[in-house]
């Protein structure tokens, strides 16, 4: 379910207002973030985020298109080895002796 | 005949079922166009009157976006998705289900038909082996 519009988008403030200070300067900076659950906001496009993943910091940078997405959709979290290469190479062998 | 927004409607079922036909027009819809149209929405499509069939097909055109503009729409959301590579975007780029089901099993749909088990080949490996013993 999506959030109350009433509400606004969720941001973490210190984040925001860190890109902020960078967008007044006119700085580009990687910025490192563990708010996984703010929004990506119009002023965020064009800057890169370093977002953690629970282990380290994925650099994310931003475009329009992201804009209304979470930082944390873009930082996965989960590791995945796929199944079909290494278990072909696993049972081949043995399928032929 | 019927052809609307490129789709020829099933001569012989109810009208509100055959405009179903047309894809992006569900139930609901379907519903909503008869009570615009004031057309009898169980009556069959072969004995629409010209007249009705073109107030029918004037609001689908005017109101809905179905067939190819739907699909190219929905298609362009999935592309946007992929195009960022956010989460749902790369769900979708490995054909698996997308808004969080368990892949442990199921899932079917979204990857496709069972592969199955790897069934050994016992048989050739395992019959000269067994032979001597016996």
């Amino acid at each position: 379910m999506g959030r109350s519009l009433s509400k606004g988008p969720y941001v973490e403030l210190r984040l925001q207002s860190r890109v902020e200070d960078l967008n007044r300067a006119h700085q580009k900076k990687v910025l490192k973030t563990w708010s996984r659950r703010s929004t990506i906001l119009p002023e965020f496009v064009g800057h890169t985020l370093a977002v953690h993943n629970g282990k380290k910091f994925i650099p994310v940078y931003m475009t329009e298109n992201m804009v209304g997405h979470r930082l944390g959709e873009f930082a996965l979290s989960r590791t995945f080895k796929a199944h079909g290469a290494s278990e072909k190479a696993s049972t081949s062998p043995t399928g032929k002796t | 005949m019927a052809r609307i927004a490129g789709v020829d409607l099933p001569r012989d079922k109810r009208g509100e079922i055959a405009i179903q036909y047309i894809y992006g027009i569900g139930i609901p819809s379907a519903k909503k166009i008869f009570a615009e149209a004031r057309v009898d929405s169980n009556k069959r499509v072969k004995s629409w009157t010209d007249e009705e069939t073109a107030r029918i097909r004037e609001i689908i055109e005017r109101a809905y976006k179905v067939e190819g503009d739907l699909r190219r729409e929905v298609a362009m959301n999935v592309k946007r998705l992929m195009d960022i590579g956010c989460y749902r975007g790369i769900r979708h780029r490995k054909g698996l289900p997308v808004r969080g089901q368990r892949t442990h099993t199921n899932a079917r749909t979204r990857k496709g038909r069972s592969k199955g088990v790897m069934v050994k080949k016992k048989p050739v490996a395992a019959a000269p082996a067994a032979a001597p013993k016996k």
